[in-house]
């Protein structure tokens, strides 16, 4: 593993560089294909709304593989990962336009662990709503 | 109706090894938009101490989750799946999975809750690879909503 991040480098409110990911409805077919997720939810709108959904959704592992993009482009190496979790709290609606939805990505150091380790705690937000809670990654720093 | 408690704890069979390709994982990190070599250079991925191209982190979820089937389906568990939504997911990583991996998944039934109507079902599936050693273990929470009163 070859992080290029060092653990002497960073401190406890280190800031990740933020970033802001595109989602259209191309997208959730893409990702779609690529994950073998095929719930309708992801792209028909007629399905979403009478299951009680404003739209067509975002998958929640499409915006979790986003958000920890975060932290795979500040250390490089994604597999210095070593553990990844999120919670669901809001779906990312898409329009069927050419912008789609945005996911605003931000993350900082919240604690040093041991074994130069740290667990960045991520921020995502869409349309001025958090999309994911308890949004948290260990990775092992050089 | 609240799901049966007597499930925690049960384990499935492991499912049947899934080979990862160079290919599938080049397909994954393009829709997601991830242009980090480690996914589809094989040079690139060396040069970080990785035997071959490396997956993106959250790669492993369609293993998984194809694996979790076995209880989401499981018709003595009798959960409505139409009605299910992802509550939480959690990876924790031994190593990155890599192309070539064959991958087995064990997965267990760690805890099954009853809120107001809504049953939520905790699945941990145990990726190990050829040798039997451990990759990733991934938590999958299910959240089954109430069905609406007729």
């Amino acid at each position: 593993m070859t992080a290029k991040i060092a653990y002497d480098d960073v401190e406890v409110g280190t800031e990740l560089p933020a970033q802001t990911f595109g989602v259209t409805r191309a997208t959730l077919v893409q990702y779609a294909g690529a994950s073998g997720d095929f719930n309708p939810i992801h792209w028909n709108e007629k399905f979403a709304k009478e299951v009680g959904l404003p739209d067509v959704i975002a998958h929640g592992m499409f915006t979790m593989a986003e958000a920890i993009r975060v932290v795979t482009d500040w250390v490089g190496d994604p597999g210095a990962v070593v553990e990844y979790g999120v919670r669901f709290t809001k779906p990312v609606a898409v329009p069927n336009d050419d912008q789609g939805a945005t996911i605003e990505v931000s993350g900082k150091v919240a604690v040093k662990l041991d074994d130069n380790t740290v667990r960045v705690d991520l921020v995502a937000m869409s349309a001025g709503q958090k999309v994911l809670g308890m949004s948290r990654a260990v990775v092992r720093l050089a | 109706m609240a799901l049966d408690q007597s499930f925690v704890g049960r384990s499935y069979p492991p499912t049947d090894p899934y080979e990862v390709g160079r290919e599938k994982i080049r397909e994954f990190a393009e829709a997601v938009g991830d242009p980090n070599p480690a996914y589809t250079d094989p040079d690139a991925a060396k040069a970080l101490g990785h035997p071959d191209v490396i997956a993106p982190p959250t790669f492993v979820f369609a293993i998984t989750f194809k694996a979790a089937g076995q209880v989401i389906q499981d018709p003595q568990l009798g959960l409505d799946y139409s009605r299910v939504v992802h509550g939480d997911q959690k990876f924790v990583h031994r190593r990155p999975v890599r192309a070539g991996d064959r991958l087995t998944v064990t997965s267990t039934i760690e805890a099954i809750k009853s809120m107001a109507g809504n049953d939520i079902l905790d699945i941990r599936g145990e990726v190990r690879d050829e040798a039997g050693e451990h990759v990733v273990t991934a938590w999958t929470k299910l959240v089954s909503r109430a069905a609406e009163e007729a």
